[in-house]
């Protein structure tokens, strides 16, 4: 019996990821197929290969790949020293609560901090060195959206951190590596799935981000993201935003398959 | 201090924030070549011994010195000395040739020689063409075997093994007792070895210190520390012990359960309090008529090479008997032992008068 009713508990799993996973794409790869006259076409395909729309991919690509960096750059060195504190878990928790905030209200909050009246050009003149356009720049797009993604890159690494063997320092320690060595051979490697798993979580969202590039960047970003909402909700052109999506998806697959797990041993 | 000492603990204690001190006000030597064993029950200070030695901790107090040079501040990675750690920690992400080769590479050796004495430490252990493996391959004895090759690769001056053999099942623990010994005797290095196994200490070891409470209780070569336990703690700790409270007369005459007995111990105060050990393995079953002690045998158990029998004498004290012979459960025997089993322990007594004491006693005894 037990395989039998093993299948059913599976039903509803199954249900699931047929209307809201494996049906969307359909639709969406369904879409991309028709121009706005609802014709069948490739014309649309063709399109997006047009200097237009590959500068919208590689600015994509390249916000993502900014705002993915910053974040590690800054989520490595907080995970570890999270891992040395005494109430670890405590500290932790602190950094993630800001995630439950709507990502909404903190870009509406930010757009009062860097707005020309607003707190950060205030310090800046009470600094001396008088106010400047912080809104609506590349600056303010990546700042915001590192600081949204913060939590989402600290928790894996954390925990890579937390599960590495201590011994192993020692080890490393008592096999002559120094302080700087012992991380470049063993801890770093060590935390590398957690490393790719962070890059992950945050790369992928990066791509399509839409409210940011408005609310922050002021349209000054266009990224693959923009251009969906774009030609879905202004243009009516759904056959171009289903494109890119099917384009963007594509992407997404490609990143989670060579940030996932691999369980082989490092071969040099 | 000799030049053959490598480690000198200078009253070293190790304390953590306000609690008891782990170590308290330890002095020790070790000397060169030779293997040395921290025996103890857990808790008692040894692993702390191992960290310092290693580096991976300051003393609170005291010094430590390495070949005459005070080392208390040195970093681990700049020790003359290697670990196999308790859990082996070997590295997951490296496979065996390079977990073995990794403190070469930190000393930046050409590829050639770093090839050459990987497969050297390797064949040392016998772990040869097991160079390509990845270490969740290995099972728990290889794993044993290559922590073993990546220390001694660096060709260390001492090499800390940390309860290298809990892990272990009996059988192989047993082979890897006899292979590290060996092992030591080849490489001619020093090896101290921490374990809370009082069998692997006494088969293994030059040398051995019993700690207790963060203290050494007792140092010395396995025979003596078995045969002269400094105390209850140590006669207990080490091999199974009758112990018994009587009065030492006068030199050579001791008092217990009642009755009198020669001895071979002396250098006590006429009728001071003490405590008498005789190993099980020294009585032998006699007629009761015939024995120097008449008790009722309470329990047997079956050992394998031998019979471990539990009786009681008139007083209330249990007397452990190792006999191949079997008893009779309930039935009176009498107990026949050497003048020379008899152990007489002085109460608190440091280990610098105990050892006073049985150089000035003990020729013509018992001891070696």
């Amino acid at each position: 019996m037990g395989t039998k009713s093993r299948n059913y508990y599976l039903i509803p799993y199954v249900l699931w990821i047929a209307l809201f996973v494996v049906a969307p794409i359909l639709l969406v790869l369904y879409y991309s197929f028709f121009n706005i006259e609802g014709h069948f076409t490739l014309e649309n395909y063709k399109k997006f290969f047009t200097p237009v729309y590959l500068k919208m991919t590689f600015s994509s690509f390249w916000y993502a790949f900014l705002i993915t960096f910053f974040t590690f750059i800054i989520a490595y060195p907080t995970a570890y020293l999270l891992t040395k504190t005494k109430h670890k878990q405590l500290w932790l928790l602190l950094i993630i609560v800001p995630s439950w905030i709507n990502l909404l209200l903190k870009a509406y909050a930010f757009i009062g901090i860097f707005g020309t009246y607003g707190a950060a050009n205030k310090f800046l003149e009470a600094m001396g060195v008088g106010g400047k356009q912080i809104l609506f720049t590349d600056f303010s797009f990546v700042f915001v959206s590192v600081y949204i993604f913060l939590p989402f890159m600290i928790l894996p690494i954390f925990n890579a951190l937390n599960d590495l063997n201590p011994s192993l320092i020692d080890a490393s320690n008592d096999l002559g590596a120094s302080p700087l060595t012992t991380f470049k051979r063993v801890i770093f490697p060590l935390t590398l799935d957690g490393v790719k798993a962070g890059c992950q979580i945050v790369f992928i969202p990066a791509l399509s981000l839409f409210m940011l590039t408005r609310l922050i960047a002021g349209n000054r970003v266009i990224t693959l993201g923009t251009a969906i909402e774009q030609h879905f909700l202004v243009t009516q052109d759904w056959g171009m935003g289903a494109t890119i999506a099917v384009f963007l998806i594509i992407a997404m697959v490609i990143i989670m398959l060579l940030t996932g797990k691999r369980k082989s041993g490092m071969l040099r | 201090m000799t030049d053959k000492t490598i480690i000198r603990f200078q009253q070293v204690t190790k304390q953590y924030d306000n609690d008891p001190a782990v170590l308290d006000n330890v002095s020790f030597e070790i000397e060169r070549g030779k293997f040395y064993t921290l025996l103890g029950p857990s808790g008692c200070g040894k692993t702390t011994i191992l960290r310092l030695i290693a580096g991976f901790i300051e003393p609170s107090d005291g010094n430590i010195y390495f070949n005459g040079k005070k080392v208390n501040q040195l970093p681990a990675n700049k020790r003359q000395v290697n670990t196999v750690f308790q859990d082996y920690a070997l590295f997951p992400h490296l496979n065996v040739f390079e977990n073995v080769a990794f403190g070469l590479r930190i000393k930046k050796m050409k590829s050639n020689i770093v090839e050459q004495k990987v497969k050297e430490a390797l064949r040392f252990v016998n772990l040869e063409g097991y160079e390509n493996r990845e270490i969740r391959e290995m099972s728990g004895g290889q794993r044993q075997r290559v922590a073993i090759a990546r220390a001694i690769v660096n060709e260390p001056e001492v090499i800390l093994l940390d309860e290298p053999l809990s892990a272990l099942d009996l059988k192989l623990r047993t082979e890897m007792q006899y292979e590290l010994r060996e092992l030591q005797r080849n490489l001619g290095i020093t090896f101290i070895f921490v374990t809370h196994d009082q069998e692997e200490a006494l088969a293994m070891s030059d040398e051995i210190f019993v700690l207790n409470n963060g203290k050494i209780e007792q140092s010395g070569n396995p025979n003596d520390i078995y045969d002269e336990p400094i105390n209850r703690f140590v006669a207990d700790f080490i091999g199974e012990s009758n112990i018994v409270s009587g009065t030492m007369l006068e030199d050579y005459v001791v008092k217990f359960t009642g009755k009198t007995f020669e001895c071979v111990d002396g250098g006590f105060h006429p009728n001071e309090d003490v405590e008498i050990v005789i190993r099980p393995e020294d009585l032998e079953i006699t007629k009761p008529q015939d024995g120097k002690l008449q008790v009722k045998v309470d329990s047997q158990l079956f050992r394998g090479v031998h019979y471990e029998i539990s009786c009681y004498d008139n007083d209330g004290n249990e007397w452990l008997v190792h006999s191949t012979k079997k008893a009779t459960v309930g039935e009176n025997i009498g107990l026949h032992f050497e003048s020379e089993a008899i152990h007489v322990m002085r109460y608190d007594e440091t280990e610098e008068d105990f050892d006073k004491r049985l150089e000035a006693y003990e020729e013509g005894s018992h001891g070696n």
